[in-house]
């Protein structure tokens, strides 16, 4: 299992060989990519900072949980830190198993859960100023969640 | 006996700082090690409603006990991915 928060470029093609198998007939890979807008203002870059052995750890756990719940062979799952450009990289998942529908489906689930679960946080630079984004707000949580306080 | 405390993103940025070196005592909880932080970094009592913990990098309840010595992290709400 290919697990790893780094201020270096994410390489797709390491992940793959990393959850490369004989019992594989499909290899799913997500990139979360830095996108040049949100919530309607030009984005410039991102900043993404991070608690990173305790996001490895939560990263390790939540592949653990994929390669329970959906039988998976193997699991990458990477993050990046520092600054990133537009069309970057910041998250990557790959993952092998048997047959594709459950690898659609892992990788999806996986997203999610890194997006509620992970700390990382990312900064939004716009060209007359910069927040951070405090919530996945792509889920609908602005806030932590109740269960977790 | 001392507690580390972790600060992040827009938690660090109002307090001007990552690591916070704080006393702790028998009987700490997060809430009680979050308000001794507090009393040093007033600025981050707005922060408080959506914080999240963790001890020694597991999530945690406010009313957990920090045993001396321990990593105590100030989570805001994340936004990874």
């Amino acid at each position: 299992m290919l697990i790893r928060v780094t201020p270096d470029e994410l390489d797709t093609a390491e992940a793959i060989q990393a959850v490369g198998s004989p019992a594989a007939g499909a290899i799913n890979v997500f990139l979360g990519v830095v996108r040049d807008n949100n919530m309607g203002r030009t984005v410039q870059y991102l900043e993404y900072d991070a608690y990173p052995s305790m996001a490895e750890k939560v990263m390790r756990e939540l592949a653990e949980a994929a390669k329970e719940r959906f039988g998976l062979e193997d699991c990458a799952v990477l993050h990046r830190t520092g600054r990133l450009e537009i069309g970057e990289a910041s998250l990557l998942i790959a993952v092998s198993c048997g047959h594709r529908a459950e690898s659609f489906e892992a990788g999806h689930w996986l997203v999610n859960e890194i997006k509620k679960k992970v700390p990382v946080w990312k900064k939004e630079v716009w060209e007359d100023g910069e927040a951070w984004v405090e919530g996945p707000e792509s889920l609908g949580i602005q806030q932590a969640p109740a269960s977790m306080r | 006996m001392n507690v580390t405390v972790l600060l992040f993103a827009s938690v660090a940025d109002r307090a001007g700082t990552r690591r916070v070196e704080l006393p702790c005592a028998a009987g700490d909880t997060v809430a009680s090690v979050r308000d001794r932080l507090l009393e040093r970094f007033p600025q981050l009592a707005a922060a408080v409603p959506t914080l999240m913990y963790a001890i020694n990098e597991e999530y945690a309840r406010e009313s957990d006990p920090v045993p001396a010595g321990a990593t105590l992290a100030m989570i805001p709400p994340v936004s990874g991915g």
